[in-house]
């Protein structure tokens, strides 16, 4: 067993929920991630943009061992991300995620979605995981669809239910991974409000988005991606008003 | 949280080994390996005891004995003083030969059916309808003794043979038919046939590309159509139409001239043609109706004739959806035709039973089927892989 | 756009061809010239074919006769059916005793039919079954509450042919899955057996895995062990069937989008729980149809078993047709285990088919 430097350094305050160390990622021979570093506080929020391609789907997913990443470290909650089976397992249980496309269970309710994880994860009773889905699901304000089939849910209305999903499971990191690039204009806004309350109440949050107006009014800090490097991060003030790289002009030249 | 950050902390290489997927992974398949390593070797070392018990031998030097028993039906010489092998052979061309004719009468009878369920006249459809599901929950074993027991029980003796049209026999010894008197014209007849087929292939490419080139249509199909019903007729008149036939004469107890079709081979295929033919009446179907109707019509808005709609649009489309299952329809109809053991017709697998029967040599006699048959469908699933490829729909 | 109220708008009746008897007939069967030429052709030749077969099987027909009688008529010699009834059903088992086999099958035909209800499927169904085949095997085997013993070897006829399918299918089902998500795994050693396992099978007919159980098995095994002949194709039809289930569910597992997989990982399920409770449930519901289809082929399929010598239900009838009292009525004989048959199989098709439409209407 070895420690960490991130053990012996920061030992009073408060560890990073995610620390990205060198990492690099490669498809075949395509270098999809190059030389990221990135720290994660508890309670931040984060919002990475760049054009498609730019590979920041892949690190958030690599983030939850989606993806698996070839050379560097990633550690999170105090866990190194290794071929571990049971650590990718116990990371998985406290790092959310929603998908562009939702990924609802078909085939389950509403209430059987939320309460999947609860149960057979974290072995929560039946009865006291369906309350805290229910209390989530008012949370997202669709408590009347908790019967309902995904099938039978707009779009919307799906992509709030797969928030709540993983808000059972109690996580202590949330990734959005394009949430609204699938909706259709009008609901979009449901989502992003449900997103905006869970960031007023302090959830640790990585978002990769193009919605600039939810960068500007959340976001702690914002993050450029672009040929599978983080090109730029900064304040979302001066992120937007006064960006430093050319390509960080050239995109938001595009996008706004 | 903090406190145990150092417990699960660890280097890539120090992972408990059940906790790590890929040595993980490696304990699976050995132990899978080991299992099915374990259970042939104890099977190997049981039979080589039984058969030194036994004293069986193995191999296939049993091949080149005398097999000293008849075939009834052969397409290549054959006598009881024949080899295993050859006698094999037989069977195998005899499995061909009911295969080969199964499946060109399925496929003309499923796709007719197939259509008719498709008719706007109800009488039709319905017809279809109650022939599919007739057929296809009947267990195809059955209809065999079925078919085979009606034309032993239903159907005169020689003597008493229906003679529904000149030329025509039936009997509860087969179909007997008249059939032309040998003449060096038919064999000259076919080579022109095939003159036609291989010189309208030729047409037919050169007609694309001077459509290409020019833009000017060539009729290279119906030219060739025409070619091929004419030029075989202008032979046969060249040879001085013979005419002569031979005609089955009732010898006794039996019929002699004239081309007699068994009825264990009559039986096989009438039970392999309507029960395959059902299952291909609904592929027919299924591919037909899998063509939106937006598809003709947008071939019709552009102005082309129902004939080219057809041709150009909904056969391409239809058939990348039908011939995939219609091959496993035909592979299927391949390994029902081993039903033959059942009712007597001589093929691979009643050969080589007879033959496992006389030599006991069991193990090899399986074997033999299994390859057999192997090959047919591997060379079929490779026919399906390229056929696949090449109609692949490009998409993203 | 008509700017018209439809109250102001005259309402005419529809000409006179167009509804009713007539205008049936006019759109069904005489909506185009061929298609009236069609018609015309298939009542002509219906009523040409048709008036001898009701003849011979209705008019001329004996359905309860000696065979002595049979030989007097033109007609069909039903008769052949009463009098070999009890053969052609229960083939060798004990006379007298008849009543186990019966009930039992009652009892599994009746379990089948409850379980029809998706609202039973619960562990209590699994429970039940478990009971009822126990006393399924008690009836057949007997040997207890005074039941002479009845060996395996006697067992024959129709319950042959239900046990041989029904065991076939419930064994095979699982198996099947197995080597499907065998097929689909990462790990190359066991995708390599599967993949061989599941291609070896289906190129090969049933009939030489037949002959294998019944020529090649006891070769197999260790001397003075023998296992039982109806075990040995049982076995032989399970591996069969199993295949075919394999490529049927892998269809399914592929149709899963991957998100679903990705969805179930980023929850914390392990392998065992996302197969169990995400992919399978959705990917099996996708294949009822062909596995249905599959479960049909593998019924039929038992009817083999006559090549190697057991008496399920097509044996003894064949046997009871060598009977030289009867022989020559193969073709009633036939006819009514041909009946026999559709009413099983038609009764599981229609059963797919609605199982079908519940399951997809349901989101």
């Amino acid at each position: 067993m070895t420690t960490s430097p991130a053990d012996q350094t920061s030992l009073e305050q408060v560890a990073p929920i995610v620390e990205i160390r060198a990492m690099h990622k490669w498809y075949g021979d395509f270098h999809v991630l190059s030389d990221i570093n990135l720290t994660v506080q508890s309670g931040e929020r984060i919002v990475i943009c760049g054009p498609s391609g730019s590979g920041k789907s892949t690190l958030i997913r690599c983030i939850n061992r989606l993806e698996e990443h070839q050379r560097g470290q990633i550690i999170v909650n105090g866990i190194e991300l290794t071929k571990d089976i049971k650590n990718i397992e116990k990371i998985r249980t406290e790092v959310g995620m929603v998908f562009q496309h939702f990924n609802l269970f078909p085939h389950l309710t509403i209430l059987e979605n939320l309460t999947l994880g609860p149960i057979w994860v974290r072995k929560t009773p039946r009865k006291e995981a369906e309350e805290i889905a229910l209390q989530y699901l008012d949370k997202v304000h669709i408590a009347e669809q908790a019967r309902k089939y995904p099938g039978q849910l707009s779009g919307g209305q799906q992509q709030r239910v797969a928030i709540a999903r993983s808000l059972c499971m109690n996580p202590k990191l949330m990734l959005f991974d394009e949430p609204t690039s699938a909706l259709d204009p009008e609901m979009i806004k449901e989502v992003l409000d449900v997103m905006i309350d869970l960031a007023k109440e302090g959830m640790t949050m990585i978002v990769v988005t193009h919605e600039m107006g939810f960068a500007k009014s959340v976001a702690d800090r914002v993050m450029f991606m672009d040929y599978g490097e983080i090109v730029e991060q900064n304040k979302p003030q001066e992120f937007f008003d006064n960006p430093q790289h050319e390509r960080t002009k050239l995109f938001l030249s595009q996008i706004l | 949280m903090k406190k145990n950050l150092t417990a699960e902390q660890s280097g890539n290489g120090k992972v408990a080994f059940w906790r790590d997927p890929d040595k993980r992974a490696l304990f699976f398949q050995f132990m899978a390996l080991l299992i099915v390593g374990g259970v042939s070797y104890y099977l190997f070392a049981n039979t080589q005891a039984n058969l030194a018990r036994q004293s069986i031998a193995t191999g296939f030097g049993f091949l080149q004995k005398e097999a000293s028993f008849e075939i009834a039906e052969s397409i290549i010489p054959y006598s009881a003083a024949d080899t295993y092998a050859r006698a094999l052979l037989v069977g195998a061309l005899n499995t061909i030969k009911v295969a080969f004719v199964g499946i060109i009468l399925t496929t003309i009878l499923g796709t007719i059916i197939g259509i008719a369920r498709l008719s706007t006249n109800w009488l039709i459809s319905e017809l279809a309808a109650g022939f599919i599901e007739v057929m296809q929950n009947i267990p195809v074993l059955l209809q065999l003794f079925f078919w085979y027991a009606l034309f032993y029980e239903a159907f005169p003796s020689p003597r008493q043979a229906l003679h529904p049209f000149a030329g025509i026999f039936i009997c509860n010894r087969g179909l007997i038919f008249a059939i032309p008197q040998a003449h060096a014209a038919y064999p000259a007849m076919g080579i022109a046939l095939l003159a036609v087929v291989i010189g309208g292939w030729f047409l037919n490419k050169w007609s694309h590309k001077r459509l290409d080139l020019t833009g000017k249509m060539f009729p290279a199909f119906r030219v060739t159509l025409a070619a091929a019903i004419l030029l075989p007729l202008l032979v046969w008149l060249a040879f001085g139409a013979p005419t002569a036939m031979n005609m089955p004469q009732l010898r006794g107890f039996n019929f002699s001239g004239g081309l007699t079709v068994s009825p264990e081979f009559t039986a096989l295929l009438m039970g392999l043609v309507l029960y395959t033919s059902a299952f291909v009446a609904e592929i027919v179907r299924a591919g037909i109706q899998s063509i939106g109707r937006g598809q003709i019509e947008a071939a019709m808005a552009i102005g082309l004739r129902p004939g080219r709609v057809l041709q150009l649009v909904v056969l391409p489309q239809a058939l990348r959806v039908i011939v995939p299952p219609l091959t496993s329809q035909m592979l299927n109809l391949t390994k029902n035709s081993t039903l033959a053991v059942a009712i007597g017709y001589a093929d691979f697998v009643a050969v080589t039973n007879t033959t496992i029967n006389q030599t006991g040599q069991a193990i090899e006699g399986v074997a033999l089927i299994m390859v057999v048959y192997l090959f047919f469908s591997l060379s079929t699933s490779l026919f399906m892989n390229w056929y696949n490829k090449r109609t692949a729909l490009v998409e993203r | 756009m008509t700017t018209q109220a439809p109250s102001k708008r005259a309402y005419l009746k529809p000409p006179v061809t167009e509804v009713g008897v007539l205008g049936w007939l006019r759109s069904n069967l005489f909506n185009t010239w061929y298609n009236s030429l069609l018609t015309i052709f298939v009542i002509a030749l219906l009523a040409w074919l048709l008036p001898p077969l009701i003849r011979w099987g209705f008019i001329d027909s004996l359905w309860n006769s000696s065979a002595e009688a049979c030989r007097e008529t033109d007609g069909a010699c039903w008769s052949v059916i009463p009098n070999n009834i009890r053969f052609i059903i229960f083939g060798f088992f004990p006379s007298g005793q008849e009543w186990r086999p019966t009930l039992a099958m009652v009892l599994l035909i009746g379990m089948v039919i409850y379980s029809r209800d998706r609202s039973r499927w619960k562990r209590s169904l699994l429970v039940l079954w478990a009971i009822n085949l126990v006393v399924m095997g008690v009836l057949m085997h007997g040997g207890i509450f005074g039941m002479p013993s009845v060996d395996t070897a006697q067992w024959s006829g129709l319950p042959l042919t239900l046990m041989l399918s029904f065991f076939g299918m419930v064994a095979a089902y699982p198996f099947g899955v197995l080597l499907a998500l065998g097929r689909r795994s990462d790990l190359p050693a066991i995708k390599t057996l599967c993949v061989i396992y599941i291609e070896m099978i289906r190129g090969v007919p049933l009939i030489s895995l037949l002959f294998m159980s019944s020529v090649m098995f006891p070769l197999f095994l260790p001397e003075g062990v023998t296992i039982d002949k109806v075990l040995r194709a049982q076995i032989a039809i399970i591996l069969f069937t199993a295949a075919y289930i394999a490529e049927v569910v892998r269809g399914g597992l592929q149709a899963i989008p991957k998100g679903q997989y990705e969805a179930a990982d980023s929850l914390g399920l392990n392998y065992r729980q996302s197969m169990r409770l995400i992919i399978l449930p959705q990917a099996l519901k996708i294949v009822i149809p062909p596995t249905v289809g599959i479960l049909l082929s593998a019924f039929k399929d038992t009817s083999l078993v006559v090549i190697i010598a057991l008496y399920d239900v097509l044996k003894t009838t064949k046997v009871a047709l060598s009977n030289p009292l009867w022989t020559g009525y193969s073709t009633e004989a036939y006819i009514f285990l041909a009946l026999l048959y559709f009413v099983f199989c038609y009764a599981m098709s229609s059963y797919s088919r609605k199982l079908e439409k519940e399951l997809h209407t349901e989101h």
